[in-house]
């Protein structure tokens, strides 16, 4: 365990955070205001890796940071962080925006005229964070290439574990408890957790 | 699914890999094993650390729209047992700001004759009751799982409108951001385009507000806002400061 560095996670300190969102949760704007500057570059950047077309990642972003804004009462301290809580939910809706046969037909259509959207990617270096990408492509490389690969394909690409099982030729428990024995691994190696 | 096949579907389920209805067996489970619910809390957490690595940087007017539509949205109550909260209460204060202020806006438009001012205050509670019915059925629309929003800017850079809507409720919504207020005697007027024909959606007085469009979506390709005389016209009468197109 000496080799785990100890890193903050993305954005402000959790505290930080958990102190703004219960300030939203009694419909304070300004206190909002601050919470999206912490949290729009993550969420913006998760739907994209998964979402990919960026208009389309522009409304789930738009759509994630209205549902943080209506359910941060709903937040409960006691089941973790912030910025988890936040990027569940953008998570969430991004598979939720893949997985819809109408948005599929979308994203076709506007990919041909997406071409003068200006590259996010360009830009992703600027981004404050450059450690945390570095220590968690690191972390990546400890696991095995079944273990990565269930788990790239599933949390980037939004595919449910039966669409991994297909797609890499494995039985659908082996991805199962592959995708959690990544997870630990990952856990473990990020020093995520008590 | 035994107990011991539940357990492990923790990374699946952190990662949304479940199908709706193994999700919701999961969940079922979750409540009731509490080494389950700790997994997937640090799951979560690590997963984040994933997410939060493809970080970008968030275009500007991004955040214009969403702090615009935080007046539109009703936030949830926290989940607390009822017989404990002041239900209501606080999640209520918003609202009533928003009839208060409007009460004071009509109030102080209306000057100062005793006599009306009860007639006043009564027609500034229907006019307030009004517009949350209004709000109320935009946050709706907001939030409805098919809706979609685009943003473009007025002629000559005045502000910003977004228009959100859904197939699934067949309604609109205009959000108009930093538009500069309509000149005297004139007002916003919102029209629906179908191929060409513009059919009158409803009037903004302001260039800070929302409205829920009057009339269907039905099959109409965009939404245009044009300045019109108070009282609105029947057709466009001048050139269109925007027009946002529906798909």
């Amino acid at each position: 365990m000496s080799a785990v560095v100890h890193l903050p996670g993305p954005g402000r300190p959790g505290s930080v955070l958990k102190d703004l969102l219960t300030q939203v949760a009694r419909g304070d704007q300004d206190a909002f205001s601050r919470l999206y500057d912490a949290i729009a570059a993550p969420v913006l950047g998760l739907v994209r890796r998964v979402v990919r077309d960026p208009a389309q990642s522009e409304e789930v972003a738009q759509e994630v940071m209205l549902e943080v804004w209506r359910t941060a009462a709903r937040y409960r301290a006691d089941q973790g962080d912030v910025m988890p809580w936040v990027l569940t939910i953008a998570h969430r809706r991004a598979v939720d925006r893949v997985r819809s046969a109408q948005a599929a037909a979308d994203r076709d259509q506007r990919a041909a005229a997406a071409s003068h959207t200006p590259a996010f990617d360009d830009v992703a270096e600027q981004v404050e964070g450059r450690l945390e990408r570095e220590q968690v492509r690191r972390c990546m490389k400890t696991l095995t290439d079944l273990q990565r690969e269930a788990l790239t394909l599933a949390y980037y690409r939004g595919y449910t574990y039966p669409q991994v099982a297909e797609v890499l030729g494995a039985p659908l428990g082996t991805i199962k408890t592959r995708m959690r024995d990544a997870l630990i691994r990952l856990r473990d190696c990020l020093g995520v957790g008590a | 699914m035994s107990t011991a096949d539940l357990h492990t579907l923790t990374g699946a389920y952190a990662a949304h890999a479940l199908d709706p209805d193994e999700s919701a067996e999961f969940e079922h489970h979750l409540a009731r094993c509490a080494a389950c619910a700790q997994e997937v809390t640090e799951f979560a957490a690590t997963l984040a650390r994933l997410g939060g690595a493809q970080a970008v940087l968030p275009p500007p007017d991004l955040k214009a729209r969403v702090m615009a539509a935080l007046p539109t949205l009703r936030q949830d109550a926290p989940r607390t047992a009822p017989a404990q909260g002041r239900r209501g209460g606080r999640l209520a204060k918003g609202w009533a700001k928003l009839a208060v202020a409007a009460c004071l806006a009509l109030a102080a438009g209306a000057g100062g004759i005793a006599v009306q001012q009860h007639q006043q205050a009564e027609q500034a509670r229907a006019r307030a009751a009004a517009l949350q019915q209004q709000q109320e059925r935009l946050a709706g629309l907001l939030t409805a799982p098919d809706a979609r929003t685009v943003t473009a800017a007025a002629q000559g850079g005045n502000g910003l409108g977004t228009v959100v809507w859904s197939h699934s409720r067949g309604q609109v919504g205009f959000l108009a951001s930093g538009m500069p207020a309509p000149a005297a005697g004139t007002t916003y007027e919102l029209w629906f385009d179908d191929a060409g024909t513009m059919r009158p959606a409803g009037l903004l007085p302001t260039g800070d507000g929302s409205l829920l469009l009057t009339g269907a979506l039905d099959g109409a390709s965009g939404i245009g806002v044009t300045v019109e005389p108070a009282g609105g016209s029947a057709h466009p009468t001048t050139a269109p400061l925007m027009l946002l197109p529906i798909t």
